[in-house]
């Protein structure tokens, strides 16, 4: 059958339901943002609109008018301005909040006077009656003389309208307009169509607005010549606009009953955001989470760590032994093992930011910190970044495109990193294991679980600390603004925090997992051969000696590439307590933290060939050649966490930085500041300790 | 005529103009235009920054910015 496909971009404000619609129609048929070099700003998917035509589906981020602020606005505008943009769409929808129905169409009229095919998708019909206000739905498209149809995104409901909606604008030549701008600035327009080469007024008065820099600087020649000033020009056209957009809204609405929708709204308000209650919520809420991250999700990362023992038992048993049996069991199992078990503690992670964005309450957190990160040289917007950076640092540093300010963006995108990321908690499940017995407590608190708080608390107070000094040695670039909507509290869409979760952790599988698979699987080549005959000469020399086999394993290891790579690096990491072996696992970890688990298990089970162990064991039974005791001291436990906690051990990262900044300057400077701040904290408390 | 910033919390007034080029952008294509009425819901500690509704939804907004709103009794 002949189908035929065509391009459908998503726009409207924030919190209008946009991201409800995009999963309501594409369902999982979404492409997952993948890093690095990537699109996680705009979500693409595929749709059947009827029988024939299908739809490729770019969601933007929120948006109030084609005058983008941040950086994020600025991809839903291009986007939409841009016709060489791939993304460039056949017809637009415009997802418009019905109980905000004034601030809701001023982006689509804009859109209307662009000439562009646009559909209305008119949200929360449901929510904007119960509040006492009847929209004509068919008079409102009458006005805007375009397709209207009202929708309930979460239920599902009028997306076949919509569908059809679609196809229909698709056929049809776009010809109305909504507010003819030239009879404010007839002669500018007229000068600037000449120039672009078109006859769209809007486009071309979007282009003085924007200096739209593909039209060159006689944009600029243009605006002198007339006295126009952009900012001001487009004030003036903002609130005429609105004049209009008001007489429709007039005629389109009936307002049945006036009642507040408030009053829930500002009952939780006065609880969440009182002046005082309102900080100890927020550490209750931190606190829910650990707890949530640290004790829920043990159960199934035991389950997962079983299995996958019981899963190499299996696989060594039944492959005929060899090398190909030692690479499956020892590189690949370890090191995926070691990824799997972080799924349970990243889904938790990321279900609670979104369900605490989902609420509204996220905004709320902004509210009352914004005061207090200004004098860190932040922003009430900072804090979904920083929170975040609790999960991963790659979206953290994304959604850091909502803040304005450069400066205050690029002091959030610096300290991100400091905060405690989901890739380092199996480091620290690991060592806190290791060096704290699990019986201790300390008052009524389980001592590991104290440390594991500990350092999340650190890696935020260094945030912190750093963000403080790079105030002062950044430039602000322009004023600093936290103009912030706070939407009425909603009971989150469960729909939208679940494909959250998949979305995330499917990243998190395929493309660290790619990563961690290599390197376990380079490992154990690295760890399995040596140059020329020195295995041979091992095998020599304890040939027939008693315990023959752990000492020839034990001596392989240190003589092969990764050995002596390991020990290359020794000198300088023995202050601060590491041996050759936790070397290796330092080199690995700079693609990736999570890989340290990994390597551990790999490096150790490449030096023993006694039975299957799960790696704690494994590493409860290294001893210090030196003393004869166990090696994970307390000392050298807590200067490898600290290592962790500051050192910049992640590529991707560094990766996003660079996009994000558009220079190598900023993830060079991270990776130098941040690997200082390890190695000298990690030195001291060694030297402490030990 | 007033400064936002020194209205009482919970009455109403109506927006006369944003002394401020640059937050004037940022505020008017989201509604805040003049003629609308305004209302200080509250405020965050230290009186800053604040939460308003306008055209029927809340936003926050610093203090230093809330000075540059004139406002005027409905």
């Amino acid at each position: 059958m002949n189908t035929t496909k065509i391009k459908v971009v998503l726009a409207g404000n924030p919190n209008s339901g946009k991201s409800t619609l995009f999963n309501a129609l594409t369902g999982l048929r979404q492409k997952v943002g993948n890093y690095p070099g990537i699109t996680v700003e705009k979500k693409t998917g595929s749709c059947s609109l009827d029988d024939n035509i299908k739809a490729d589906i770019t969601d933007t981020p929120g948006a109030y008018s084609l005058y983008p602020k941040s950086i994020d606005e600025k991809v839903a505008q291009e986007v939409i301005f841009n016709r060489k943009d791939k993304d460039y769409p056949e017809v637009t929808v415009v997802v418009a909040d019905a109980t905000n129905l004034r601030r809701s169409i001023f982006l689509i009229t804009q859109i209307i006077d662009l000439k562009m095919k646009v559909v209305l998708a008119l949200n929360m019909v449901d929510l904007s009656l119960k509040q006492g206000v009847i929209i004509d739905v068919s008079r409102l498209s009458h006005e805007l003389n375009i397709p209207v149809v009202a929708i309930n995104a979460r239920k599902q409901e009028g997306i076949e309208n919509l569908k059809k909606a679609i196809v229909e604008a698709n056929s049809q030549e776009m010809a109305t307009s909504f507010f003819d701008v030239s009879i404010l600035f007839k002669k500018i327009i007229e000068g600037t169509n000449e120039l672009r080469n078109s006859e769209n007024d809007y486009g071309s008065f979007l282009a003085l607005c924007l200096q739209d820099t593909n039209v060159d600087n006689k944009l600029k020649d243009i605006c002198k010549k007339y006295q126009f000033i952009p900012s001001r020009a487009q004030a003036q056209e903002t609130i005429r606009r609105y004049k209009k957009i008001d007489a429709v809204v007039d005629s389109c609405c009936t307002i049945v009953k006036i009642k507040s929708n408030r009053s829930i709204t500002r009952w939780l308000d006065d609880i969440l955001i009182h002046p005082i209650f309102g900080y100890f919520i927020f550490l209750g809420v931190l606190f829910l989470i650990f707890q949530a991250i640290f004790s829920w999700s043990a159960y199934p990362m035991d389950l997962i760590d079983s299995w996958f023992t019981d899963l190499s038992i299996l696989v060594a048993a039944t492959l005929p032994s060899g090398v190909f049996n030692d690479l499956i069991v020892k590189g690949v199992l370890a090191g995926l093992g070691g990824i799997i078990i972080f799924v349970p503690q990243i889904a938790f992670l990321f279900a609670f930011i979104a369900f605490l964005e989902d609420t509204g309450y996220m905004a709320r957190v902004g509210f009352i910190t914004d005061k207090i990160l200004r004098g860190f040289g932040l922003n009430g917007r900072s804090i979904i970044p920083l929170l975040s950076g609790a999960a991963c640092a790659i979206p953290a540093i994304m959604s850091a495109r909502t803040i304005a300010s450069w400066k205050e963006r690029m002091i959030t995108i610096m300290v991100t990193p400091l905060m405690s990321c989901s890739a380092r908690l199996p480091v620290y499940t690991l060592i806190i294991a290791m060096i704290i017995p699990a019986e201790q407590n300390w008052g009524p608190f389980n001592l590991q679980g104290l440390v594991m708080m500990a350092f999340y608390l650190l890696g935020f107070l260094a945030a912190l600390g750093t963000a403080f000094i790079l105030k002062f040695i950044l430039k602000a670039k322009e004023r600093s603004f936290y103009i912030m909507e706070m939407p009425s509290y909603k009971i989150p869409d469960w729909k939208t925090v679940i494909y959250t979760i998949v979305e995330k952790v499917k990243v998190f599988l395929f493309d660290a997992g790619k990563v961690i698979i290599a390197i376990s699987i380079i490992l154990w080549f690295l760890s399995s051969y040596a140059p020329g005959n020195r295995f041979e000469q091992i095998e020599t020399k304890w040939a027939g000696k008693e315990n023959a086999e752990t000492h020839i394993s034990a001596e392989k290891l240190e003589a092969s590439y990764a050995g002596m790579i390991g020990k290359s690096i020794e000198p300088a990491i023995r202050p601060l307590g590491f041996d050759w072996k936790i070397g290796i696992a330092l080199i690995t970890s700079f693609a990736a933290r999570e890989v340290f688990v990994g390597t551990m298990s790999t490096i150790y089970s490449v030096g023993d060939n006694s039975n299957i162990q799960s790696i704690r064991e494994r590493l409860e039974s290294v001893q210090n050649p030196d003393t004869g005791k166990a090696f994970f001291t307390t000392a050298v436990g807590i200067s490898l966490m600290l290592f962790y906690a500051f050192a910049m051990q992640c590529m991707s990262t560094l990766a996003i930085v660079r996009r994000e900044t558009n220079s190598w300057k900023w993830p060079v400077v991270q990776f130098i500041y941040m690997g200082a701040l390890a190695y000298i904290s990690s030195f001291i408390a060694f030297q402490l300790l030990s | 005529m007033q400064k936002l910033s020194d209205i009482t919390i919970g009455k109403e007034y109506i927006v006369k103009s944003i002394n401020d080029d640059e937050l004037a952008q940022k505020l008017l294509e989201m509604g805040c235009t003049p003629g609308e009425k305004i209302i200080v819901e509250r405020k965050a500690p230290f009186d800053d920054p604040i939460a308003i509704i306008v055209s029927g939804f809340m936003l926050s907004i610093r203090k230093q910015d809330a000075e540059k709103i004139i406002v005027k009794k409905s």
